[in-house]
């Protein structure tokens, strides 16, 4: 059994058939090429899957295509202006917040979503705010200095 | 993950009547059900998707409790002005459940529904008294958890809402598994109308209330009262992360920060 | 014209983010081929079972799968066995024992997750579904699993002719004078301690694409690996037994390795072999409790330690005994880690002046053991600076002045230790002293009391580390029993237009190559670097390569690469003597100019390549057209990277939870190109210290059943667990390589364990513990607390 899904993604309408067991990853990788989305596990718990749907973070990886029928995504794919990168991004460059880039998309937009929740985040909203994401390279230090120069960046509307 | 068909209904009735058989499972926010059909761990025929029934939607206050639509995620109760002004400690638990993305799409009713044994609800459904409200009647959260991953819940049975009577005061106090971010024991004390009450879970096979905590609350609430309790090891876990020595040891040892926390 | 700017030793940005920000990287698994089938590889429930029929049709009747393969389909095309890269000769010359490790199990399964079979399929799901009806019948054996079993008589045999599961038996140092200086020994401190078994977990899962073009013979494979040249040279050699001119190895972006994409793994083979198989490009992506099963396991020690001392604390000498898992068969370079990478290591910054060292490997039914960050050095770190800070406690001194009295000093390089290296340069204490200051040591007392205020424990705890890195002198690696030279390779090809391509055998997975070698090439051509592109990780574009692991690639590659550069400054400055008309010796360059020495006459380097390409009035006979020279560059020793680290930690005595409350790192990593790198490559290892020191322990069951086998059971570090660092560099440059450079990659995960765990045993010390092991979660602790409160109470009564 196949289903029609239709979901704004990156600021386009797309639609597809998909079987029913097929994840958003899946529908996003595979049918979209959207590859900068990743997949590091499979028990939910790296965070390299996570996009924003309909404005919220959310495991790529633990959400049926079906599920975003109708819903508005964000990959990493969607967030740059042309060449100019979305302030987290930037920031991310700035402060060295990543090293071989594997877990860095799920960062990102877990961190975009952390500072749309809470504008000037702590370390310790940071800390907590990355929760859902692991890195192995970079021990966070510098992702968290990343974050809260993005954060500043988004409030102002520049480059970290 | 093997094939499965796919339902989206808008109602209740509508979900209900999908219901024919026990390899139909509801999806919620999936955040368990979808790792599990992932590793090839369930094989339902069908998948009865909620996430479009609004009326299983929502958080109200109704007389003296909260009462929060099985569909609520976790991070709308964590964020809930209603639910941080009435039962803070409810909103606290729900933003330690998982990680930011969990929240996200993981429902109330999904978690209470599952009975995970180290999920975090279920100390704030019998620590708080909560009571169950399904398709077809009201459970009391005190005779809801039964064993591991089991429920009061009869086939075809669904929660609707859980509904939390608002304490005089609660906290709730976790020690995370570092690894999987579930509760290696949670506790969730309550001062209430009728006297302490304190629910555990990630101890045992279900979540339960300590009655020698309650008792020992109950003649002085506080917390060198709860870590005076020396808590039975027999019955709890015991798995690489914590042995039921251990997890009987921190039941005391949180319940007294929880206190500590009431003031 | 103005002088570019110079670039090495700033914090340069990385160019490589650009593509890894914007969702643009090109993983293996972003890659798929026209008509390619997926592959599901079947791997063993079973620790150890004899493998009966296998019901290949079976799995070819469910819809969708194209072709099923076992080990015999394998071993009747004469594949051969995944090969061990270094060759360990134990006592009385004895050689290793290396039994076959076919790439599908034939006969015999030895782990679980050992590979049995391949389900190629349409879709991954048809695969998958083929690998779950495949009906193999398995007889179930006992297993042996812990390390510490596996020598005991009567244990569970994983190699018929591999007796007593001992791969070598070997040794290292002076025995004889070692047992004089225990002899002579005032203090003994002695210690037991296990270096606790760990799964590496790059966050990209391993994955694989195999192609064979039947026009040409030719394959391609692309694969997530640190080293591809060195995957085709040990497939095509000893596995496919293919020609490497006809096999291509790409490794694209690469997310993460920490050692354990440097090995030749079977889905490489596998991949390869059936595309040739079926006429169809083959994909292969391990789910990460594949990878937590195959992906090569790390560390897994039991030593016992002795250090003796003379009344004033000066080491006489140190006696090691350690037994070291390999897991169920030899992994490339599983060999080398226990014994050249840790035991040559145990003089650590230390004069001992004698040093008897046995190290026994055994084969269990578990994964592989080899190379993880670190790779034996942070087990010889571990052990070493675990029983200097005993011998500390024991003779009541000061932790950091026991080792400062121990340390080789600077006038005693080149230093000769009893344990094969000799150690080119250092200052220990300039990095003692450093690291004192910034962690505010002399204030540690006034904490402590706070902590205790609040009901927590504190303590401090040290680690100078040493690492031999850099790897390696072919020579020495190979008088070592190496079986590969361990050089780099480096092009560097001007284009006529002035840009310039850079060809590298180093191969990031994470370590930005490309803007630190970038930095080289531009300051010492005096290009901008914008001009400088770095090409790595297929073997098709890039002459040779040894690949990156054991923090090699700037000392070494990074050395290749000025090798090369220097060559094609030679070249220039013939082109510019002929083109200025002035002899080849008056030429001088400088920062991008090529001038007549005493004149006004010079060339930029720009119109030098220029000329190159159009060498219309170039005298053919003295002077060839182009400007693109390669070198290998092999390293005179291994660099010697040390530090000190120092490890305050807050400990909760109810639930036994510890924090991490001030870390502090100082490196000497000789010269450094850009320090915001070094810094996050610091930043990271020290990250994995950690986890190995408080959370990361991976556990079998008795069964040899992996328990932790999902992100729900071993526990990653994540941003909640990790402190502020404290960080700064001392500096004495490399001695014997171009650019000084001695390596930084690993110094994190070798150095942080044994401070992280000297500081919980300090912290613990009032309350009768004098001992943890690794990882310290918060239920060990409580456990050890417990277990000191009752010995206390027992004493009392």
């Amino acid at each position: 059994m196949s289903i029609a899904i239709t979901m704004t993604v990156n600021g386009r309408e797309v639609s597809g058939s998909v079987e029913p067991r097929t994840l958003l990853v899946e529908f996003l990788r595979e049918h979209l090429r959207l590859t900068g989305t990743h997949v590091g596990c499979d028990t939910s718990q790296c965070g390299a899957c996570v996009v924003l749907m309909d404005g919220a973070s959310v495991k790529s990886c633990t959400t049926l295509a079906v599920q975003g029928d109708g819903a508005t995504i964000t990959t990493i794919e969607g967030l740059a202006n042309g060449t100019t990168l979305h302030p987290m991004q930037q920031a991310f460059n700035d402060h060295h917040g990543l090293q071989c880039g594997f877990c860095t998309p799920g960062m990102v937009m877990s961190a975009i979503d952390l500072v749309a929740r809470v504008p000037n985040p702590t370390d310790a909203d940071i800390r907590k705010g990355l929760d859902g994401n692991l890195c192995r390279c970079t021990g966070y230090q510098n992702i968290l200095r990343a974050v809260k120069a993005g954060a500043q960046g988004m409030q102002t509307g520049m480059g970290g | 993950m093997y094939a499965f068909e796919y339902h989206r209904p808008s109602s209740l009735d509508e979900a209900v009547a999908l219901l024919t058989s026990d390899d139909i499972k509801l999806l919620a926010g999936g955040q368990t059900l979808i790792p599990t059909l992932k590793q090839r761990l369930a094989m339902p025929d069908a998948l009865v998707d909620l996430g479009r029934i609004e009326a299983l939607k929502g958080i109200r206050t109704e007389g003296d409790s909260i009462v929060i639509g099985a569909r609520t995620t976790h991070a709308e109760v964590a964020a809930s002005e209603e639910v941080r002004a009435a039962i803070p400690a409810l909103a606290r638990l729900a933003g330690l459940i998982g990680d930011p993305q969990v929240r996200n799409r993981g429902t109330i009713g999904g978690s209470v529904a599952n009975a995970d044994p180290a999920a975090d609800y279920p100390a704030a459904v019998v620590g708080l008294g909560a009571t169950i409200h399904t398709n077809q009647r009201t459970i009391p959260g005190d005779s809801f958890f039964e064993d591991l991953f089991t429920t009061a819940l009869d086939d075809n049975e669904l929660i609707t809402a859980v509904a939390f009577p608002i304490p005089q005061a609660a906290a709730y106090e976790k020690f995370a598994n570092p690894a999987s971010g579930y509760a290696v024991v949670g506790v969730m004390v309550a001062k209430t109308a009728g006297g302490p009450r304190v629910g555990v879970t990630g101890a045992g096979p279900c979540a339960f209330r300590a009655p020698a905590l309650e008792e020992a609350l109950a003649g002085a609430f506080t917390p060198e009262a709860a870590k005076g309790v020396s808590m039975p090891a027999t019955g709890l876990n015991a798995d690489i992360h914590a042995s039921a020595e251990y997890r009987a040891a921190l039941i005391s040892v949180l319940a007294s920060r929880a206190v500590a926390a009431i003031g | 014209m103005n002088a570019p700017v110079k670039t090495v030793g700033t914090s340069v940005k990385r160019t490589e983010d650009a593509r890894f920000l914007t969702g643009r990287g090109r993983y293996t698994d972003d890659i798929n081929r026209p008509g390619q089938l997926y592959a599901a590889f079947v791997r063993s429930p079973h620790a150890h079972a004899v493998l009966g029929e296998i019901d290949t049709q079976s799995a070819l009747d469910v819809p969708g799968v194209a072709a099923v393969f076992t080990g015999a389909d394998m071993a009747a095309d004469g594949v051969g066995g995944l090969p061990c890269g270094w060759q360990v000769i134990g006592k009385s010359g004895v050689p290793m024992k290396e039994p076959p490790h076919p790439p599908l199990a034939v006969g015999r399964v030895r782990h679980v997750g050992d590979t049995v079979a391949v389900v190629l399929a349409e879709s991954r799901n048809a695969a998958k579904d083929g690998a779950e009806a495949l009906m193999i019948d398995y007889d179930p054996q006992p297993a042996v699993v812990h390390l510490a079993d596996a020598g005991a008589p009567g244990a569970a045999q994983v190699h018929d002719d591999v007796a007593g599961n001992v791969c070598y038996d070997w040794e290292i140092g002076d025995k004889a004078a070692t047992d004089a200086a225990f002899e002579g020994a005032a203090h003994v401190t002695r210690l037991d301690l296990v270096n606790n078994r760990l799964i590496p977990n790059a966050i990209e899962p391993r994955a694989a694409v195999g192609e064979y073009d039947p026009a040409d013979g030719s394959y391609t494979l692309t694969t997530t690996s640190q080293n591809p040249h060195v995957i085709r040279l040990l497939m095509c050699a000893f596995v496919l037994n293919l020609p490497e001119h006809k096999v291509r190895v790409v490794a694209p972006d690469v997310g993460g390795g920490f050692g354990s994409k440097i090995f030749h793994y079977a889905e490489e083979a596998v991949v390869t072999w059936a595309a040739a198989k079926v006429g169809r490009p083959i994909k292969w992506t391990a789910e990460r409790g594949e990878s937590f099963m195959t992906d090569c396991h790390g560390r897994d020690h039991v030593s016992t330690a002795e250090l003796a001392m003379d009344a004033d604390g000066t080491f006489l000498g140190l006696r090691v005994r350690t037994l070291a898992n390999m897991g169920a068969y030899l992994s490339t370079f599983a060999s080398s880690v226990p014994t050249y990478l840790y035991a040559t290591l145990l003089a650590g910054q230390y004069r001992t002046p004698a040093i008897h060292a046995e190290v026994k490997a055994l084969f269990t039914h578990t994964t592989p053991v080899d190379a993880y960050r670190g790779a034996g050095r942070p087990e010889a770190t571990y052990l070493l600076e675990k029983l200097v800070e005993k011998a500390a406690r024991e003779m009541k001194m000061d932790p950091a002045e026991l080792r400062r009295k121990n340390f080789i000093r600077p006038d005693q390089f080149p230093y000769a230790t009893p344990v094969a290296l000799t150690y080119d340069t250092g200052d220990y204490a300039a990095s003692l002293d450093r690291a004192l200051e910034l962690s505010e040591y002399a204030t540690f007392a006034e904490r402590r009391a706070a902590s205790e205020a609040n009901g927590k424990l504190r303590g401090v705890g040290f680690s100078c580390y040493i690492e031999a890195c850099g790897i390696a002198p072919s020579a020495v690696a190979g008088a070592l029993g190496a079986r590969a030279g361990l050089y780099e390779a480096a092009e560097v090809r001007f284009n006529p237009t002035g840009s310039v391509t850079v060809f590298t055998g180093s191969h990031s997975h994470g370590q930005g190559h490309e803007t630190t070698f970038a930095q080289i090439v531009a300051d010492r051509l005096g290009v901008p670097m914008a001009n400088v592109e770095i090409v790595h990780g297929d073997t098709n574009r890039i002459p040779f390569g040894m690949g990156t692991y054991g923090s090699r690639s700037l000392a070494v590659g990074g050395s290749a690469i000025v090798r090369a550069i220097d060559k094609i400054i030679d070249k220039g400055k013939k082109i510019a003597a002929h083109m200025l008309e002035a002899g080849e010796g008056d030429i001088e360059f400088k920062d991008g100019v090529f001038s007549v020495a005493g004149t006004d006459k010079s060339l930029t380097m720009g119109e030098i390549a220029f000329q190159a390409y159009v060498p219309h009035n170039f005298p053919h006979d003295k002077l060839e057209p182009g400007l693109d020279e390669s070198a290998f560059y092999d390293p005179g020793n291994f660099t010697y990277p040390a530090g000190t680290y120092i490890c305050e930690v807050e400990v909760d005595p109810d639930t036994g939870h510890v924090t991490v409350d001030r870390f502090t790192a100082v490196d000497d990593f000789g010269t450094i190109i850009n320090p915001m790198i070094v810094e996050g490559q610091v930043h990271g290892g020290v990250a994995q210290g950690l986890g190995q020191a408080l959370l990361e322990g991976c556990v079998y069951d008795d069964e040899g059943q992996l328990v932790t086998g999902s992100y729900m059971d071993y526990a990653m570090p994540r941003a909640l667990h990790i402190p502020d660092y404290r960080f700064d560099f001392t500096c004495t440059p490399c001695t014997h390589n171009p650019l000084g450079a001695k390596g930084c990659g690993e110094a994190g995960a070798i150095g942080s364990p044994p401070a992280i765990i000297n500081a919980i045993i300090d912290a613990l010390g009032p309350l009768g513990v004098d001992d943890i092991p690794m990882p310290a979660t918060p239920h060990t602790v409580w456990q050890a607390i417990q277990a000191a409160r009752a010995s206390t109470a027992q004493a009392a009564e």
